[in-house]
């Protein structure tokens, strides 16, 4: 297949496959141009001037509720979502190249984990902590919603990962006298690095990302989803593409640097 | 081990013993916290959603009970038989439009690209936007759509529509509009998995057999790719069982879905009804989970 001549099909699937970046991409590149509106501008096409006045509005607190209060929330619960994920994806995946009584049955429930609707588990938290008497808070109830979405992700590409991993290193080590900490350490860790950078990538963007998890739980303080969720229903100028431009522009700079840093271990490990 | 058998009898004896108890507890400690945090958050919550759908409430507070009029209020009800079958409309119509577009798409990235560097940058080209807020790739409709908005801009000028489309936003086409943008990815990523996975043997051995492209296309890959579109079908179907936001913002307030109704009856502090309206849904959702893993092994395709 690999050496021949580009056929119609070719010509016919690449159109396509245009056509759907376009429409992926389409949509968020008129926001981007849009927040860019003059102080005079509206909602639509065309641009009234060119201006930042919407970006230097998004940071007066009055005009837009608090966003950067909501900005940190979500930077620092996307933190620890990311930190959890990864150490406890991490041992699960370990654990699951192991047989041990009810393996079956926690790979179910993590399977359920991310099929459950979520605005049932946003539910059931909020519920659960009222009848308990705790107060939901982004920092505890919002915090154990949001694995219940980045863990499963983070199982199953451990899962994966194992499944593709061959023991044959670990034996190696082994027979050179290598202690199995030495062993995970010096071996196993490094080999799988990369992936673990892509969990925590998940963990991070998914949780910061995150509303209907947190429309329950996330108690007195918003993050920054349900904040932006909080304007689409009562702010009408582009201070709303600006605050779209912006954490678009966020998320895209911590997806390029998990990429330089993936890149940055492969190379390094290619040269020994 | 040649160490330990100098030393004295009884350590030699009691270490391999230790050991092999530590090795075997090994697993259980490292499958420990994953058990605990979904114990906490996903099934604690689900439990107590099922305890609570049977209490009753008033405006103020809900009374532990035993009754069943949450949920014969939420089945005995046309409103919420139309509405369950406005969701599974929108998940069927969804369903089949991120199929068709997921499977051609990682077909193509799959099958057409030559190079592992240039399918690994498309590949990216298609997963970015799954990493950006949702409500954000949502709001960036409103000006390609709305009425002024771009779309209805090139129609008017073009002189195609006479006055600009109103049912292109805040419509059920716009809801299903989203609703693919949001989740072909969701298709995309499995369907490319399993197909990256196809033996390419086998498609040499189709065409010295005699196989024409369309063949190919039909008796060897979909065959193979069924996997891949299963649980690329249970993503989809999940979640569009699942939106609300989606719904909500995007037909502007003119549609409803079970999630939605769900939500409206979280914001009047009604949890028993909402509750009970969560135990049907989740069952549904099982169901239909159930229904596509009996055609896959999800362990095996990972």
């Amino acid at each position: 297949m690999d050496h021949e001549k580009r056929t119609a099909g070719f010509y016919l699937l690449a159109a396509f496959f245009i056509l759907f970046v376009l429409f992926l991409y389409g949509p968020l590149s008129a926001i981007l141009v849009l927040s860019f509106q003059g102080p005079s501008g509206g909602l639509t096409f065309p641009l009234n001037g060119v201006s930042l006045h919407w970006f230097a509005n998004l940071f007066e607190q009055q005009a837009v509720g608090d966003f950067g209060g909501s900005f940190r929330r979500s930077f620092v619960l996307g933190l620890m979502v990311m930190s959890v994920t990864v150490a406890v994806s991490l041992l699960a995946g370990l654990a699951f190249r192991r047989r041990f009584i009810g393996a079956t049955a926690l790979f179910y429930v993590a399977v359920a984990s991310l099929v459950v609707p979520s605005i049932i588990i946003s539910l059931g938290i909020g519920v659960m902590f009222q009848q308990i008497g705790f107060r939901p808070s982004w920092y505890t109830s919002a915090f154990g919603a949001h694995l219940t979405w980045t863990l499963p992700f983070g199982v199953l590409i451990m899962f994966a990962v194992f499944n593709r991993f061959s023991p044959a290193y670990e034996e190696a080590a082994r027979d050179l006298g290598a202690t199995p900490w030495q062993t995970f350490r010096h071996v196993v860790l490094p080999m799988i690095a990369p992936s673990l950078i892509g969990v925590g990538l998940f963990g991070f963007t998914l949780s910061y990302d995150e509303f209907a998890r947190s429309l329950m739980t996330a108690g007195t303080y918003n993050t920054l989803p349900l904040e932006i969720y909080g304007m689409t229903t009562n702010v009408t100028t582009p201070v709303l593409y600006a605050l779209g431009t912006v954490t678009t522009v966020f998320s895209f700079l911590v997806i390029l640097a998990t990429l330089g840093c993936i890149v940055y271990l492969r190379r390094r490990r290619a040269r020994g | 081990m040649t160490i330990a058998a100098e030393q004295h009898v009884d350590g030699a004896a009691a270490k391999p013993a230790r050991r092999f108890s530590l090795a075997r507890l090994a697993p259980y400690l490292q499958a420990a916290p994953l058990t605990l945090i979904l114990g906490a958050f996903l099934v604690a919550p689900i439990l107590m959603i099922v305890v609570v759908s049977f209490w009753d409430y008033d405006f103020a507070r809900l009374y532990p009970d035993f009754v069943t009029y949450n949920y014969t209020e939420a089945l005995g009800s046309w409103v919420t038989w139309k509405t369950y079958l406005n969701t599974l409309k929108f998940a069927a119509i969804v369903w089949a439009l991120t199929l068709f577009i997921g499977f051609w798409v990682a077909y193509f990235l799959a099958f057409h690209i030559r190079t592992t560097a240039m399918q690994i940058v498309l590949f990216l080209v298609c997963t970015v936007p799954f990493l950006t807020s949702n409500i954000i790739r949502m709001i960036s409709w409103i000006p390609v759509l709305g009425r002024n908005g771009l779309v209805n801009a090139a129609l008017v000028e073009s002189g195609l529509v006479p006055a600009p489309l109103e049912w292109l936003l805040y419509s059920e086409f716009a809801v299903v509009l989203a609703m693919v943008h949001l989740y072909t990815l969701f298709m995309v990523v499995p369907i490319f998995n399993t197909l990256m996975r196809i033996d390419r043997s086998l498609i040499e051995a189709a065409r010295d057999a005699g196989a024409n492209g369309r063949q190919i296309l039909w008796n060897v890959i979909i065959p193979l790719a069924k996997p891949g579109m299963a649980i690329g079908t249970i993503f989809v179907v999940t979640l569009v069982m699942a939106d609300f936001i989606t719904v909500q913002v995007m037909s502007g307030g003119q549609s409803a879905s079970v999630a939605l109704i769900m939500k409206n009856q979280m914001s009047l502090l009604q949890y028993p009804a909402a509750a009970a309206n969560a135990v049907v849904l989740l069952v549904l959702v099982l169901l239909l989970v159930a229904g596509i893993l009996r055609v896959v092994d999800i362990r095996k395709e990972l």
